[in-house]
């Protein structure tokens, strides 16, 4: 009844083109930013922002960097986790060798580490195809993996093997280490996840985005109107890996406070990859709506059990956890394939006629 | 050229120097490539008949050991244990086919491949809550399987056996035969390969694909209750065995999707390749390559033949 465009004409190419064509979807859109933005770190508590809100953000950071190598380009990943890993590592280590320079820069540039590899780990994804580039993906996981705990340089020869985040300042104000406040370093993550998305979004719904499209529709096709297949599938593994980089060291060091190397495991990748598939294949509202429900389901599962009054022991809920999430994902595919983001579409374009459906 | 030394010629002049250690290396990895490919068959059983690359495969070895284990525990006797995990995996055969196969029917690959990923959470996580998380032990001297080693006198030195690899490369033979007289002479074994062929084709002759389904998952299951018994009797029953489905993805793509000489002869490459370069390359870098080793092993082997070694001939059309 109130979401509707009757009335909205569209006088400019350019309006008609535009990401969100519907008045009500940029009010709404509105509304979440100024929330996120404002309300949120006025009115949320400590805990709130620290337990939910941070991890949600980073790990919708990293969906979408998947999101973009598997959901729009068509190329299953599962080395998420090392890539994310590398990005947490260039951070620390170019943080304690340029103390001086600002954090926020070095996690942004921690990010091309990650593109670094990810090309170098993109590179026989022309020749290889389907699950056997899959597996290949996996070589690079298992390296990664490896060569953070074998490789004692990265973590600056500590014994322990793990990476303790110094305390850096942003505006003299501390963001990283233990006398950050949950407000800032929520606020410092928010504008940096809103500026990626900003920039993804445009990129997928422009020239790049419908060259990925293609390639993951059909690849000979691509090939045959045109499309560069290898630039246009490294350039895939470049991005997707630069958005997994700055979400690895986002993690670390606003998030953990440290890290043992073994936070980048397979386990890692598997929960990214089940947030893409939830959220919506190729969809980057997908991505959040992903994060939002993986992430969420065990905190809440726990707190719906403590609140009926049944008393069950951590492990058992974990347990449950892994059988839901388990069946969440086959019953996700089984209705819609295209996960959250669809049904989330399907839901708007129904009221959009609502109540007269005819 | 100190470094190149080490690497081109150090481990050479070891395995000369040692031949008993170079032998036992060999046979170690020949065992490991031997119960590689006894996960990789598995794999390769299921993608086959029904396209599905089948993730799940690494904990329905995990979910059988244990079931078989677990009912031991309860006080059943282990020959009708094994009969009952028997009818557990085919159990499970008949709900993945009927809840998780069906409506997913006529699905991309890709969206069945992580249906099994959600298999295999589902599994874990039940398994955990009826099983415990503990690590058991296997039963391998109610099943009669032998312990203890033979060692051999050999270059000097001496190669040690253990009895139960040794049966463990007995099984896999007679099960990789009989698997070939099932696909190639039975009646259901064509039925399989025609399903392999073309779903479509194989439905117009009057092929039914539920029940297809059913008994390809089945004598996955089968091969999962093997390989389980085999590994949990090298070490223990517990949640972290399923590791080695990630172990039988390089074995997978090196002999090809389709292959079931190729997932044996693929086992080997790997199983002896990462013992060997484990032992002789390996503290060139720091100890624990083995865990990527195969990988690369594979990743090379595939940018010559990107379908694999036995894989058939990728041909796509428009």
């Amino acid at each position: 009844m109130f979401y509707r465009e009757a009335g909205q004409f569209k006088t400019t190419y350019q309006a008609d083109q535009a990401v969100f064509p519907i008045l009500q979807d940029r009010i709404g859109l509105a509304i979440i930013l100024v929330s996120a933005f404002v309300l949120i770190p006025l009115a949320a508590t400590d805990f709130f922002l620290t337990v939910i809100m941070i991890p949600f953000l980073i790990l919708a950071l990293a969906s979408m960097g998947l999101n973009i190598l598997t959901g729009y380009t068509g190329l299953l990943s599962l080395g998420t986790g090392g890539f994310m890993g590398v990005g947490a590592f260039a951070c620390y280590k170019l943080t304690t060798i340029y103390p001086g320079v600002n954090i926020v820069i070095w996690i942004l540039v921690s990010g091309f580490f990650s593109t670094a590899l990810g090309i170098l780990f993109g590179l026989p994804s022309l020749r290889i195809k389907g699950f056997y580039l899959t597996v290949a993906t996996l070589a690079s996981q298992f390296f990664l993996d490896w060569s953070f705990i074998r490789v004692q340089w990265l973590t600056n020869y500590n014994t322990s093997g793990a990476i303790e985040v110094p305390t850096r300042t942003l505006f003299s104000m501390p963001v990283t280490g233990p006398n950050a406040t949950p407000q800032f370093r929520y606020l410092v993550i928010l504008s940096i996840v809103t500026l990626l998305t900003w920039f993804a979004s445009n990129l997928v719904h422009g020239r790049i985005g419908r060259m990925w499209m293609a390639v993951r529709d059909m690849d000979l096709a691509a090939e045959l109107i045109g499309i560069p297949l290898y630039r246009t599938k490294l350039l895939a593994f470049a991005i997707s890996s630069y958005y997994c980089g700055v979400a690895g060291a986002l993690m670390v060091f606003f998030w953990y406070g440290s890290a043992e190397p073994g936070v980048f495991n397979i386990d890692q990748s598997f929960t990214i990859l089940f947030m893409v598939i939830i959220g919506g294949l190729g969809s980057l509202t997908g991505s959040f709506f992903g994060a939002a429900l993986i992430y969420g389901l065990p905190i809440v599962l726990k707190n719906v059990l403590h609140g009926v009054g049944i008393n069950i022991v951590p492990a058992t809920v974990e347990h449950i956890t892994f059988m839901s999430v388990g069946a969440l994902i086959v019953l996700v595919l089984i209705i819609e394939p295209l996960g959250l983001a669809r049904l989330w579409q399907i839901t708007k374009q129904k009221l959009r006629v609502w109540p007269f459906p005819y | 050229m100190d470094l190149l030394y080490k690497i081109l010629i150090d481990p050479f002049v070891q395995m000369g120097a040692a031949p008993d250690l170079l032998v036992q290396t060999l046979w170690e990895g020949l065992v490991s490539g031997v119960l590689y490919s006894l996960i990789a068959l598995g794999f390769v059983l299921i993608f086959k008949a029904s396209g599905v690359f089948n993730f799940a495969q690494g904990i329905m070895v995990v979910f059988a050991a244990l079931t078989l284990v677990g009912l031991h525990e309860i006080g059943v006797p282990a020959f009708i244990a094994l009969g009952l995990t028997i009818v557990v995996m085919f159990g499970l055969a008949y709900l993945v086919e009927r809840l998780m196969l069906r409506p997913l029917v006529n699905q991309p690959d890709i969206i069945l491949f992580m249906a099994t990923f959600g298999l295999t959470y589902f599994l874990i996580g039940f398994g955990e809550l009826v099983f415990g998380g503990n690590p058991k032990k296997m039963i391998t001297s109610q099943l009669y399987l032998p312990s203890g080693a033979y060692d051999i006198k050999m270059f000097g030195g001496f190669v040690s056996l253990q009895k139960i690899d040794i049966a463990a490369a007995v099984i896999v033979s007679l099960m990789v035969i009989s698997l070939a007289l099932f696909f190639q002479k039975t009646r259901i074994g064509r039925a399989l390969r025609a399903v392999a062929d073309s779903h479509k084709a194989a439905l117009s002759v009057g092929i039914s694909l539920e029940q297809i389904w059913v008994v390809v998952w089945f004598a996955a299951g089968i091969v999962a209750l093997v390989t389980g018994i085999m590994w949990g009797a090298r070490s223990e029953v517990s949640f972290s065995l399923q590791i080695i489905a990630l172990k039988a993805l390089p074995v997978l793509i090196l002999g090809g999707f389709t292959s079931i000489p190729g997932a044996i002869i693929g086992g080997l490459i790997i199983g002896i390749g990462e013992k060997i370069g484990e032992f002789y390359w390996g503290p060139l870098l720091g100890s624990g390559i083995e865990s990527w080793l195969a990988y690369v092993i594979a990743l090379i082997f595939l940018l010559f033949r990107p379908q694999g070694l036995f894989g058939e001939k990728i041909i796509e059309r428009i």
